[in-house]
């Protein structure tokens, strides 16, 4: 374990590098979706010492999404893995989650799992307001594709079909 | 506020709206009209009890007894429940089910809108938070509304009867009791009585294009915020409570 990472202040008490913490928070997957890790979601939001305690900040994607819990769980594992003992994680919910925070990676891993990425804010505010979105389909990119249902398989996917390919699929919903 | 246990009632109320609602629309979860529905009502209800999960972290901690938001939530009585009466009712068929839903989505989005710009920061965030997921509700329900209205024969009759029966539950929206009225002087809550009118012309715009009669005003149900309900709630609470009145304190 390189020594860079931990600045030792007493030979029990060792303070993790802000760096360190964000680079295993990166190894930690969206149970749902696991080409995704939590911080190209957005989902971790802060990492910062207070008063020699290691602070992570999540936010939740959806008010009621079960995969929170095992989120929360995971980045526990991994922190512990990497012999960071004292830590807490809260939950934050402001400002709120909006898939703007997605990074351009993560879109694009997303199509690659055959989920047509969230497109950006406003795009979805037509949609809201009665225009139809325009979304790609992952297979074949087509763009002539139509909406079968608003909740699709997870809280935070609506269910497409793509009218050239003809295959279902779904959308990661704007929010 | 007053006392922290006005705040505690108050925040009581919505989050009984969303607890109870998400636990009775849930339960259509298998027994939907066809998949993509039931897959949207689940999806609609956990959206709900995460909210419900959301303020009751928050009661508990304004509370400060030490209870959990499980333990609000599955040890009280029916009596010690503050949500509005339409959400405890029966789903019906799929035509009332959908017709509760826009008429209480629609005013749950308009108390979201208000209660962003709460003094209590807990709240604000909160509400900028759920009312994301409002309006992916509401539009789902107003999508039904129209394709049931201007659908067939018999969809037509069976929104128009849910509507019709429903509206009499609509006024309790509406209510502002010292409570409220100590919320809103605080600068925490929301003025409900203020919302009528923008929730009459949101519901009355989809409910006319869909060819229905929007009810006359009139008698108005009232209770649920005051802990007096229907003998409906006490069915949900049997359901939802059994596992922790049948082992206390049981833990995953």
């Amino acid at each position: 374990m390189p020594t860079a990472n931990f600045k030792t202040l007493t030979p029990l008490l060792t303070i993790p590098s802000i760096d360190f913490v964000w680079s295993i928070l990166a190894t930690v997957r969206d149970p749902e979706i696991p080409a995704l890790n939590v911080v190209e979601m957005g989902i971790v939001r802060n990492v910062k010492i207070a008063d020699e305690k290691l602070v992570v900040t999540i936010t939740p994607t959806y008010s009621g999404c079960p995969a929170m819990r095992a989120i929360e769980d995971d980045i526990t594992t991994a922190l512990k893995e990497n012999l960071i003992a004292s830590f807490e994680i809260e939950t934050t919910l402001s400002p709120p989650w909006t898939t703007d925070w997605m990074t351009d990676e993560a879109r694009e891993k997303l199509t690659g799992e055959g989920i047509a990425p969230p497109q950006k804010g406003s795009a979805d505010k037509n949609l809201l307001m009665g225009k139809l979105r325009d979304v790609k389909c992952p297979r074949c990119g087509s763009h002539d594709t139509h909406m079968i249902s608003q909740f699709g398989s997870t809280a935070c996917k609506s269910l497409y079909k793509c009218n050239f390919c003809l295959e279902p699929f779904d959308y990661f919903k704007c929010i | 506020m007053k006392t922290s246990d006005h705040l505690f009632d108050y925040i009581l109320r919505t989050a009984d709206n969303c607890l109870i609602y998400g636990q009775r629309i849930a339960e259509w979860c298998g027994h939907g009209p066809v998949l993509e529905e039931d897959i949207a009502l689940s999806n609609t209800a956990l959206d709900y009890l995460g909210q419900a999960t959301n303020l009751l972290k928050y009661a508990a901690q304004i509370e400060g007894k030490g209870r959990t938001e499980d333990d609000i939530a599955f040890l009280r009585d029916a009596s010690e429940f503050k949500n509005l009466l339409i959400v405890e009712l029966p789903n019906g068929d799929y035509g009332y089910t959908i017709a509760r839903q826009f008429l209480f989505s629609s005013f749950y989005l308009l108390y979201l809108e208000k209660l962003c710009g709460s003094k209590d920061e807990f709240l604000a965030g909160f509400a900028a938070k759920s009312i994301k997921e409002l309006k992916y509700h509401v539009q789902h329900a107003g999508d039904w509304v129209l394709r049931m209205g201007d659908g067939t024969e018999e969809s037509h009759q069976r929104i128009q009867k849910a509507i019709n029966e429903l509206w009499e539950y609509t006024p309790e929206f509406f209510i502002v009791d010292e409570l409220d009225t100590d919320a809103i002087s605080s600068g925490i809550g929301v003025d409900v009585a203020a919302l009528k009118e923008q929730w009459k012309q949101n519901v009355s715009d989809i409910i006319t294009e869909a060819t229905l009669q929007v009810p006359a005003d009139g008698w108005g149900h009232k209770g649920g915020r005051l802990g007096k309900h229907t003998e409906h709630l006490g069915f949900i609470l049997s359901d939802m409570q059994y596992l922790q009145r049948m082992y206390p304190g049981a833990k995953w």
